[in-house]
Order: C-alpha cells, then sequence, then structure tokens
C-alpha cells in the first residue's frame, strides 16, 4: 500500500509540468471583513459601474444590512432612481442597444469574482492602457480587446505600454497610484461580496462544524473500542 | 404493551426478522480493514444527495430562463440554501470519491470473482447510472460550462453511424442544447435516474448478503456445516438462514461491531467533507468550475471546456484516440471492461495478497494509469497530454488483457484456511 501511494506521488508532479503557464495576476489582498472597505466599494459601483454593468442577483437590502447600512442611509445615499429598498440591483440600460453601442452588452458583475477572481478584477482595474486601434481608445492587458472604455480614467489618468508589456506610471488623473489601488482594492472587495454573501458566514459556520464532528469522534473512536473488546 | 404491538406487527411483517438478518446477526469477516469503509460512506452521500436534491427541487426552477437565476435565489435568498446546495454539489464529487475507492477495493480483494459476479454487476450498474445522473445534474445549474460540458459529451453519441445525429436529436429534444434538454435531464435527475438507483443499491446489497462478504484475505467464512468444531467456531449468534447450511467462522455480527466501526469512518468522512464543503466548496474549481458562474450561453464558448475531474478518465480515452467513433467505442469499452473483470480474471484465488507478484504490478500500474487520465481529462489537449494519455490509456486496457493471460496458470501463494489478522 506504502508503495503504491509513493508510486502514485512520483507521478503526480510531471503532470503538473503539463498544465502550463498561469497569467501573472496582481494580488488584490482585500479583506471582506472590512466594512468601511466594502461601503467605499459599493459607493465605487454605483457611481462607476452600475449604469452599465447590474448586479441583478444582489438586492439592496440586504446589501445594506450584510454592510451595516441602515435601510433608511441606504435609500438615501445609495439608490437614486425610486427602487424599492428589496429589489435587486439592477439598471435601465436596453441590452440589445448597448451590444451596439459596445459590441456586446456589458454583463452582469454579481459572480464575476467568482468567474474570474478577485485578483483578476484588480489587475483588470489597473490594466487600462492606450491604444489608438481601439474604438474607445484604450485597451486592457489581462482582458485583451476589451469592448469597454476606461471609464476610471479621470481617476487613475492614462498609461502606456511599452514593447515588453510593462505598463508604464499613470499620468493626469485625481489620485495618486496608492489612491488608486485602494479604490480599485475596494471595488474587487465589493465584487468579492456580492459573488458569495454568506461566504463569512459560510467559513465561520465550517469551524463550529467541524469542532463539534472532532467532538464526535472521540466519542465514537471510545465507542468502537469499547465495543470491539468482545472481538479481539 | 410495546412486545405485543412488535410481535403483532412481526407476524404480519417480519421487520426484526430482516434486521437481524441484514445487521444484528449478519455475519461480517473480523478482519476488514480501511478500505471496507466506503460501501457505508456511499450510502451516506446517496441519502445525503436524495435529501438535499429534495429541498433544493423546492426552489429550484427547471427554464432556460429561470434556472441560472434560481441558483443564485437559493444561494442568496432561501435560508441555508447555500448549505444545501454545497452539500449537493460537494456530495456529487465525494460520491465518485467513494465509488472509485469501493471499486478499486473490489478489485484488490478479488470481490468480482465467483460467486460474487452479480454483486459486481449490479455494482457497475449503480456507477453507470450514476455517471449518468451526475451529467445531468450538471446541467441543471445552467451555467456556461454546464452547457458546454453536456454539448461535448452529447456529441459524443452523434459519433455512432447512421443513428449518431437522431440519438443526439432525442437525447437534447431540440438541435441545440436548449430549454428543453434542461427540463427533460431535470425529470431525469430528480425522478427517473435516483429510482433506478436506489433500486440498484437495495439489489447490490440483497446480493452481496446472499453470497456474504469478501475480506482482505479472500477466504470463505462460511464452512461446510458440521465441518468446524463448535470452540472453533464464531462465539456469536447469527440467523439461522447463514447457521443452518454452514459452520461460521472468522465473523462477527454486522451490527453492533461494525456500525461503530464505520460511526468512527463517517465522522473522519465528515470532517474531510465539511472541510472543503465550508472553506472550498469550489474545490479549487474542479468541484464547481469558474465558467459555470456565468449564465448558459450558445455563443460564447469557454476557453477550456473540461468535464468534470470524474468523468476524467473516460474522457480522456475518447480524446486520445484521433477518430470520433473510435474514441467512442474506446471510452465505452473501458467501462464495458471493467463490467466484464469477473470473466478476464480467470484466477481462483481472490485477495492480491495470495497471488502473483504480476498481479500487483498490473493493479498499480491500472491505478496510476487511472488517475493520470483522470487528471489529463482536466488539462487541455495538446501533443505532450495526449501521447501522455495514450500511454495511460493502453495501460488501462492492457490491465485486462495481462489478467487474462496470466490469471490462467497462475503461480500463486497458499491461501489460509483462516483469516489472518
Amino acid at each position: 500500500m506504502k508503495k503504491f501511494i509513493l508510486a502514485v506521488l512520483a507521478v503526480l508532479p510531471m503532470l503538473a509540468i503539463a498544465a502550463g503557464p498561469s497569467m501573472d495576476l496582481d494580488k488584490a489582498n482585500n479583506d471582506l471583513r472590512d466594512k468601511e472597505s466594502l461601503k467605499r466599494g459599493f459607493e465605487a459601483y454605483i457611481n462607476n459601474c452600475l449604469a452599465c454593468h447590474e448586479l441583478k442577483y444582489q438586492r439592496y437590502n440586504r446589501t445594506f444590512a450584510d454592510l451595516g447600512i441602515s435601510d433608511a442611509d441606504g435609500m438615501a445615499n445609495y439608490m437614486y432612481t425610486g427602487e424599492k429598498v428589496g429589489d435587486h440591483i439592477t439598471n435601465t440600460m436596453p441590452g440589445k442597444e448597448a451590444a451596439k453601442w459596445f459590441g456586446s452588452t456589458p454583463p452582469d458583475l454579481t459572480l464575476e469574482a467568482r468567474f474570474r477572481s478577485p485578483d483578476w478584477i484588480y489587475t483588470y482595474l489597473r490594466s487600462f492602457y492606450v491604444d489608438e486601434s481601439r474604438p474607445f481608445g484604450v485597451n486592457n492587458k489581462v482582458f485583451k480587446d476589451v469592448g469597454m472604455p476606461h471609464v476610471l480614467q479621470n481617476l487613475q489618468g492614462v498609461q502606456t505600454i511599452d514593447e515588453h508589456g510593462n505598463l508604464s506610471e499613470a499620468t493626469g488623473g485625481s489620485m495618486t497610484a496608492e489612491e488608486y489601488d485602494q479604490f480599485a482594492r475596494d471595488l474587487t472587495n465589493f465584487l468579492e461580496y456580492t459573488g458569495e454573501p454568506n461566504k463569512l458566514e459560510r467559513e465561520s459556520m465550517g469551524y463550529w462544524v467541524i469542532g463539534f464532528l472532532f467532538i464526535l469522534l472521540f466519542f465514537a473512536y471510545l465507542l468502537k473500542k469499547e465495543y470491539w473488546r468482545d472481538v479481539h | 404493551m410495546f412486545a405485543n404491538l412488535m410481535a403483532w406487527i412481526e407476524q404480519r411483517l417480519p421487520l426484526m426478522d430482516a434486521m437481524n438478518k441484514h445487521a444484528a446477526q449478519y455475519p461480517a469477516p473480523k478482519n476488514f480493514n480501511f478500505w471496507y469503509v466506503f460501501g457505508i460512506l456511499a450510502s451516506v452521500v446517496l441519502v445525503n444527495q436524495l435529501l438535499t436534491g429534495v429541498w433544493l427541487t423546492m426552489n429550484y426552477e427547471p427554464s432556460g430562463d429561470g434556472a441560472f437565476a434560481s441558483v443564485e435565489y437559493i444561494m442568496r435568498d432561501v435560508d441555508y440554501g447555500w448549505l444545501l446546495r454545497y452539500m449537493h454539489s460537494t456530495g456529487a464529487s465525494a460520491f465518485f470519491v467513494v465509488v472509485y475507492m469501493h471499486m478499486f477495493r473490489g478489485m484488490m480483494y478479488g470481490s468480482y470473482q465467483k460467486p460474487r459476479e452479480l454483486l459486481w454487476l449490479f455494482g457497475m450498474l449503480i456507477f453507470l447510472v450514476l455517471m449518468a445522473e451526475a451529467f445531468m445534474g450538471y446541467l441543471l445549474p445552467w451555467g456556461n460550462m454546464s452547457y458546454w460540458g453536456a454539448q461535448v459529451i452529447i456529441s459524443i453519441f452523434g459519433a455512432i453511424p447512421v443513428i449518431g445525429d437522431d440519438l443526439t436529436l432525442w437525447i437534447r429534444g431540440d438541435y441545440v442544447i436548449s430549454g428543453a434538454t434542461l427540463n427533460r435531464f431535470f425529470a431525469l435527475h430528480v425522478i427517473a435516474l435516483p429510482l433506478v438507483l436506489v433500486v440498484l443499491v437495495f439489489l447490490h446489497i440483497l446480493a452481496l448478503h446472499e453470497v456474504g462478504s469478501n475480506n482482505p484475505d479472500g477466504t470463505n467464512i462460511k464452512k461446510p456445516k458440521g465441518s468446524v468444531p463448535p470452540e472453533e467456531q464464531s462465539k456469536f449468534t447469527f440467523h439461522e438462514q447463514y447457521t443452518k447450511k454452514y459452520d461460521i467462522v472468522d465473523a462477527i455480527p454486522f451490527h453492533p461491531y461494525y456500525t461503530v466501526k464505520d460511526l468512527v469512518a463517517v465522522v473522519i468522512f465528515l470532517i474531510v467533507f465539511c472541510w472543503v464543503m465550508f472553506f472550498a466548496p469550489e474545490g479549487g474549481g474542479y468541484f464547481i468550475e469558474a465558467p459555470n458562474f456565468e449564465p448558459a450561453n450558445g455563443l460564447k464558448t469557454p476557453e477550456h471546456i473540461a468535464p468534470v475531474w470524474y468523468f476524467g478518465p473516460f474522457y480522456t480515452i475518447l480524446r486520445v484516440i484521433p477518430d470520433k467513433l473510435l474514441g467512442a467505442i474506446g471510452m465505452f469499452g473501458a467501462i464495458i471492461a471493467l463490467f466484464m473483470l469477473p470473466w478476464f480474471d480467470r484466477g481462483t484465488v481472490k485477495s492480491l495478497r495470495y497471488r502473483c507478484t504480476a498481479h500487483t504490478v498490473n493493479l498499480i500500474q491500472f491505478a496510476i494509469c487511472f488517475i493520470v487520465l483522470g487528471v489529463l481529462g482536466t488539462l487541455p489537449a495538446n501533443p505532450l497530454n495526449n501521447l501522455i494519455g495514450a500511454i495511460a490509456s493502453f495501460g488501462y486496457f492492457g490491465f485486462f488483457v495481462a489478467i487474462w493471460i496470466y490469471s490462467k496458470n497462475e503461480k500463486t501463494k497458499p491461501v489460509p484456511e483462516r483469516v489472518t489478522g
């Protein structure tokens, strides 16, 4: 049996080589427990993203509750177009028209962090560069020929890319590089939250369940030992 | 009062008798090892899938327009819906982990050999239905990988000459995978196949208890009546169905001895299961694949379509054979070969402990090839992967050829009369 396991272990690394390289992404280092960051991300999303990208599986009141915002404050500060507090976070952009404007309908982003990964979103937000060959004059390092303009350009400024694929420092934005990174991190954090609003609850429940199972294991083992004294 | 009631029932339906026959007085060899827990674990996972499945069905909407959103509704708005969904999705992968271990146990200790051929066939049917069940269930979240994975697998049937195209049309109920496909897969997944599965599991256990459990030594614990002196017989009471024809040795009643032992195994299993479910429910992208967080889209192919990991071995065999029809034959052949294992193996010694060295080597190479094929099934096809895959496929089928050859005049070690250890 031991020989068998060793043989399997010897073969597995060969397959890892066969898997090939993966794309380099910057680490988002976001923290779902940081409610202030989530609130800033929520606000940034409403102001910069929601006009095109819905969060159609996520409700306003759920978001308020999870982020520690009262419904009254939430309706006053985050809801601009007269929805009800229990509504999903949607926009009124016509999908078919949008497909004409951008080449494809801007996707819903509720699950984007699970579809791509938080690191991908963080990297994406920081990787727009000038490319005159594109309709909106920008391209993205991690999403080749992306259909959307760099809507955060007034915040980040403009980046260029050299022949080795390295991005220059951004110039002309209203934020410093650090401020913009934090802005991108907050947005990423918020989207990781919408991807799975129960994530923190899931993990904290996990500790209790597994803790209980270890206690149960102890007693199950004693029970087995007691019974099997008849056999031995 | 209670005793009277029990007696009243017993006269009309022998419940206690059945309990005794199948649990409290069922003779199980006393030397079961680690490999013998996976049958119970499979039952635990089956119950988990049935129960969580019922509750998921209460809130799931089987339609092309509503399926994806209803899964997110379960994840967000249904109380503990996320827990039910993760129990079900993690359970699907866990099912195959324990079933593969269970099957390998059967191969190691010759549990498919005479007189357990039918038991093995029922088990293989369970495996086949389980694959169909898992495949159809994977379409239901209506994510993009659900869609394209189903597309790839259904198209395999298109390789069959003459009837292929009509057959795929019949399976889909449409010219492309659509809401019609989703609806029929839902019906099969929640009603037809689970029903078949439960009946097959019942028959599997009935067939097992008829011929009795094998053990890691492959010895027979039922000796001819009168051949064993009473002091050497098992000291426990067994059901008269077993004792009227045989003298039982080296056995203990399944209940309570194996129920308490299996309880330990179940708890250890649950610790691993819950660890995945609570801390890594996506299973590193293998249990829930990332493209499935995007709704099904017939116009947008995921970068790399991979079936779920548990189909990996068979998918790789399909893929490394360049011809589509031959590939499909290879894939189904790989499953049929497993069905036929009791007849490929012409040996009479069951356990690998007492068989020739070639057999141990053959089993190890088979296990390695199976795992390699599985890993390759999740990776993109390229010349190197295809070469490794071809070698591993050769090893997979080679196992059956080799066992057929060396088992004819096999040099075996003497099998002990009684179990060891």
